[in-house]
């Protein structure tokens, strides 16, 4: 049984077809990658299982409910569903602490105390103990995304989705969001991640998924995408990556 | 430290510690900006001189002068005038004091409705864009006829018919549109990333605007705000049509006895003592909110 089934999705913008029919099923505990070029509709596809855009035709299905259904209360889906963006999209008049505890404490009825004890203790895992107090804008980038993951994992949503989350970030900057990605693996949190970062996406993704013009061209384990794509179009897709990491 | 700052200082830093001792071509750098400096006091103190002196001596030499200095600036009719135009700002002060609780609340509450998505406030929404619409519209004093004459003739039980009520009803009516829209346009201001990472959240509409986009918007309304409360301490004046006792109404009583505008005078330099203090309170926020974004901004 899937946790996530997308069927046939279509999404346009002003006349434009951003995605072209996805098809895409996830296992819980699995963590799928998305790539591709700018524009190819990586980050549409996220939204669009959030319910932050509608979606033109198709389905979504979370837990076997479909969650695109126009009746479907879209508060109670995202209660499922946690999300991490590329420009963290923290409140920058709150302290991380209240960023972390505002869902738990005025979406899902949990006491202060109790919140404010689960976010302390994230912060800690994460090596972000002492940052309980700042704000947000007196922390590195790395630091903010770090608190951004925190704070979408904190209501334990049955699904993660990452939105190219280390693409604002400084290159030194970048280990630290993955080391934090990777350990949710570890703890058998379901993502979907889409990102620019090819080794990254071979080492911790169960499945690969290119994307092209809004269309998933070509979908495998990791070791079948990156070493030996059957599409053209990937392996094209690759070939730039390399030739621009070599420069 | 548990982030990535510890290995960023170099090791090799610590052989080579540059001393600076200023140059000669620093201090030179330094004796000429003294130079400029020092010209640029010279030119602006020779120019103020100048505008003083041209506008003291146009004015004085305009044929009508001595009548002008006898009606507007005779010193006995200032000092009468004083003590019940003083008396006379107190009431304009308590006036735009109530009047700017009850417009904060009432423009905030219109800013919110016009926001408001669900069809069942399709009516209200539609009231709210009316209402801002129209009362933009009227001229200030021609509404404080309208409130101040036109409700006592209802003869409703219960009306107010004080007319320092009724002024006041008069401008916070006109001055809430205004913040009606200085509220709307703080809340539009706020990305729209913080209203999406809201939803992620599972915040609903009500909730997103009340812990995430409202504390953000009035922050940044703060200055605007305060700058249309400049215009509605003076406005207060315009009360005076309805017949209280404020100041305006004052001098023109002290006026009306000795036929000198002296008066006028006591009354304009009461309103600027009240405002400056407000505008340059205006100015300091403004530029810290200036500072905050951009010195705090991208991190």
């Amino acid at each position: 049984m899937s946790l996530l089934t997308i069927e046939g999705v279509w999404k346009h913008y002003h006349g434009q077809s951003v995605l072209r029919g996805i098809d895409l099923e996830v296992a819980p505990h699995e963590v799928v990658c998305l790539i591709g070029a700018s524009g190819s509709g990586k980050s549409t596809l996220l939204r669009c299982v959030n319910l932050l855009e509608t979606i033109d035709d198709g389905a979504i299905y979370l837990d076997d409910t479909e969650i695109t259904d126009v009746r479907a209360d879209a508060d109670d889906v995202r209660r499922r569903i946690g999300m991490v963006f590329q420009a963290y999209n923290l409140f920058p008049h709150m302290t991380v602490l209240d960023n972390i505890t505002l869902a738990p404490r005025k979406v899902h009825g949990v006491r202060p105390e109790e919140a404010e004890a689960r976010a302390r203790e994230l912060l800690d895992r994460f090596g972000l103990a002492d940052k309980a107090g700042e704000y947000p804008d007196r922390l590195s980038g790395g630091q903010q995304q770090r608190v951004a993951v925190i704070r979408a994992v904190a209501t334990n949503p049955r699904l993660l989705l990452l939105d190219e989350v280390t693409s604002a970030l400084d290159p030194t900057l970048v280990t630290e969001v993955l080391g934090v990605i990777r350990e949710l693996k570890e703890t058998g949190m379901t993502m979907i991640l889409a990102t620019h970062e090819m080794g990254f996406a071979r080492d911790i993704a169960d499945a690969v998924c290119f994307l092209e013009g809004g269309v998933l061209l070509e979908s495998g384990p990791p070791e079948q995408i990156f070493s030996a794509p059957e599409h053209p179009r990937t392996q094209a897709f690759l070939q730039r990556v390399l030739e621009a990491r070599r420069m | 430290m548990t982030d990535g700052e510890a290995a960023a200082s170099p090791a090799s830093a610590e052989d080579v510690e540059p001393v600076w001792t200023k140059s000669e071509r620093q201090l030179r750098r330094e004796a000429e900006l003294r130079g400029r400096a020092r010209r640029s006091i010279s030119v602006a103190t020779a120019s103020t001189i100048v505008v003083a002196v041209i506008l003291v001596v146009g004015i004085t030499s305009s044929p009508g002068w001595p009548r002008v200095r006898e009606t507007f600036f005779s010193p006995e009719a200032f000092v009468q005038a004083v003590p019940d135009v003083l008396r006379g700002i107190l009431l304009n002060i308590k006036i735009f004091l109530i009047a700017e609780v009850f417009i904060l609340v009432l423009g905030l509450l219109v800013a919110l409705v016009r926001g408001l998505r669900s069809p069942v406030f399709f009516p209200l929404r539609v009231l709210a864009v009316l209402y801002t619409d129209i009362f933009r519209g009227i001229p200030t004093i021609l509404l404080i006829y309208l409130v101040g004459f036109g409700i006592p003739a209802l003869q409703l039980q219960g009306a107010p018919s004080d007319p320092v009520t009724l002024g006041i009803i008069a401008l916070v009516l006109s001055y809430s549109a205004y913040v009606a829209e200085v509220f709307r346009a703080g809340i539009e201001s706020v990305h729209p990333s913080q209203r999406a990472a809201a939803r992620s959240l599972a915040l609903t509409h009500g909730q997103t605007m009340r812990y995430v986009v409202l504390p953000q918007a009035v922050r940044r309304v703060v200055p605007p705000l305060l700058n249309d409360f400049v215009a509605l301490q003076k406005e207060s004046a315009l009360v005076s049509v309805l017949g209280p006792l404020e100041a305006v109404r004052q001098a023109q009583i002290h006026v009306a006895s000795s036929f000198n505008y002296t008066p006028y005078l006591v009354a304009a330099l009461l309103f600027i003592a009240l405002t400056v203090p407000m505008a340059r309170f205006t100015d300091h926020l403004a530029a810290r909110v200036e500072r905050r974004q951009t010195g705090g901004g991208t991190a």
